[in-house]
């Protein structure tokens, strides 16, 4: 009986955080549209609802409505699988995110390791649709695509591991605890930028999605999904890219901390907080969409393996020699 | 307590099943697919135990990189179910020797590891590892392998090493006659060497070619 009640109390907590966050996907989606308008002095979405804002719950509808339609040769068990890995990924990793102090619903010893581990396993939802549709554009989609995440993967740990030098900790709650005097974004600038564009590319954001680019691949994996399935993905692809926002955020932008710890402003909630950096660096993203060019596959390459992972390589020995010259290192013999 | 049994009866039977179904399924696919199963289960039986660390490890090394690049060969290699007709076919029997061999050699080597766990005082002891009540177990291995363990460590990262500069020794060849982007070349292009103003007389043309 006593399990049940614990097992409720879950229940509505993941309830909480899942309902909140699939509504701010449908938003974020929303604002990208229109931010990408705005930059290329279209209007963007604003018919349905004030603003437009319910323009991506009519999107959702007329996604539920669609048919779905599974091609004949493709594998049919992995094709189905392929949208709902991607979206119970992209989803779980929101379970050790704290939103503030109290608001996290598994306060993990682990929780960066944690969201490493479901951030790798993103590329699978797409490797899966890619192979399971049987036809060569998804196919190429996801072939580049793996590539891509495995290669982004590698600088972002690198980056990972500077900040847990500063911090000593792996618990997400003591890496925002840690940056109370100092936000890690002032000391470790070079690795937020870098953390901020390899997570462009983590995501398949522009510049860096070359594994759905239209002009190439049609839509790359995506090309044989429709109706719902199709849909899934894209929330997928979102609730991962706020994921990152998140992640930048508490990595390097102070997490829950108001910029100044004085009086108005630590008044306000720690969510607050979380959201409005969630937001600026979810602009950032949405910015970058509609300004720069799509990379070249070899460019891209170039990028991770060739600037990113020696630069951020260098950037971890530079810190540790620092921390330890002035004895700086964080007590974690506790 | 019972739920704790229930996960690992659950996971356990989840990382057998599925560690029969990688050898028993006829696509090599799925079978990559049954192998990630079986990573995911056992890291969460490590989990389960309170080793996180390595059960998350577990994810993002084996699942996370490894089996990636597995499922990256397999479906490159295409390998579909008519060139698996070779297990089929007559020549079948041949491989069940081998097949016995190296099953016998993993068979002795599980039996010496539980010896060694029974019979332990024979081997070195592992005292290093003093737990502390509030010592989360990524520290207690950080503290062990980065003092005690450090050779053995760098050793086994030299080796990593040396075997993958090997696989690309193995595998390069310098192929002639392919076209390369110089990326230096590409950015240091100025606009005197690439856009040329030319006045055109009206009604004639003129040669671009030269």
């Amino acid at each position: 009986m006593e399990y049940l009640v614990v097992l409720y109390n879950e229940v509505y907590k993941i309830l909480f955080l899942l309902i909140p966050i699939l509504v701010s996907v449908a938003m974020i989606v929303w604002f990208d549209r229109r931010v990408w308008g705005f930059v290329q002095k279209r209007r963007g979405p604003n018919v349905v609802g004030p603003f437009g804002l319910f323009q991506t719950l009519a999107d959702a509808l007329k996604y539920i409505f669609k048919e779905i339609i599974i091609p004949a040769s493709s594998n049919k068990v992995i094709f189905i699988l392929a949208p709902i890995v991607t979206m119970t990924l992209a989803l779980s990793a929101w379970a050790v995110i704290p939103l503030s102090e109290k608001m996290v619903i598994a306060d993990i010893n682990v929780g960066i390791l944690y969201i490493f581990a479901i951030s790798s396993l993103g590329v699978y939802g797409i490797l899966m649709g890619g192979w399971a549709s049987n036809s060569k554009y998804p196919f190429l989609g996801a072939v580049r695509s793996a590539a891509q995440m495995v290669s982004y993967e590698v600088s972002i740990g690198i980056i990972i591991i500077n900040v847990l030098l500063c911090t000593g900790s792996l618990n997400l709650k003591e890496i925002v605890l840690a940056q109370q005097n100092l936000w890690f974004v002032i000391p470790l600038f070079p690795m937020f930028v870098i953390f901020f564009i390899s997570a462009l590319a983590e995501t398949n954001r522009p510049p860096f999605d070359l594994p759905e680019a239209e002009a190439e691949l049609v839509a790359g994996y995506q090309t044989e999904y429709s109706g719902m399935m199709y849909a899934m993905f894209w929330l997928g692809e979102y609730a991962n890219i706020l994921l990152m926002c998140a992640l930048g955020s508490i990595l390097f932008l102070g997490g829950w901390l108001s910029p100044i710890d004085i009086y108005p402003l630590n008044l306000i909630p720690g969510a607050v907080w979380m959201i409005i950096k969630i937001l600026i660096l979810f602009f950032m993203f949405a910015i970058i969409k509609a300004i720069v060019p799509r990379y070249r596959y070899d460019q891209l390459m170039r990028l991770g393996w060739k600037v990113f992972l020696p630069f951020s390589l260098i950037y971890v020995v530079l810190t540790a020699s620092f921390l330890i010259y002035f004895d700086l290192l964080p007590n974690t013999g506790n | 307590m019972i739920a704790h049994a229930l996960f690992f009866y659950f996971f356990s039977i989840i990382a057998i099943l599925s560690a029969i179904m990688v050898i028993v399924s006829r696509n090599t696919v799925h079978a990559v697919f049954f192998l990630i199963l079986d990573f995911i289960s056992i890291a969460s039986l490590f989990i389960l135990i309170g080793a996180e660390f390595l059960g998350m490890m577990m994810i993002i090394v084996y699942v996370g990189a490894v089996a990636v690049l597995f499922l990256f060969v397999v479906m490159l290699l295409n390998v579909s179910e008519q060139k698996l007709s070779w297990f089929r076919g007559s020549r079948k029997t041949k491989h069940i020797p081998i097949g016995l061999a190296v099953g016998a050699v993993i068979l002795l080597e599980l039996i010496v590891v539980v010896g060694g766990w029974k019979y332990r005082d024979t081997f070195s002891e592992t005292k290093f590892l003093n737990f502390e009540k509030d010592f989360t177990n990524t520290h207690a291995i950080g503290n062990v392998m980065y003092t005690e363990y450090i050779h053995l460590f760098q050793i086994s990262g030299l080796i990593l090493l040396l075997s993958m500069i090997g696989a690309i020794v193995l595998t390069y060849r310098k192929r002639e006659g392919v076209k390369r982007q110089n990326y230096f070349t590409q950015v240091g292009r100025e606009r005197e060497d690439s856009i040329k103003l030319v006045e055109v007389e009206s009604g004639k043309g003129i040669n671009l070619d030269d």
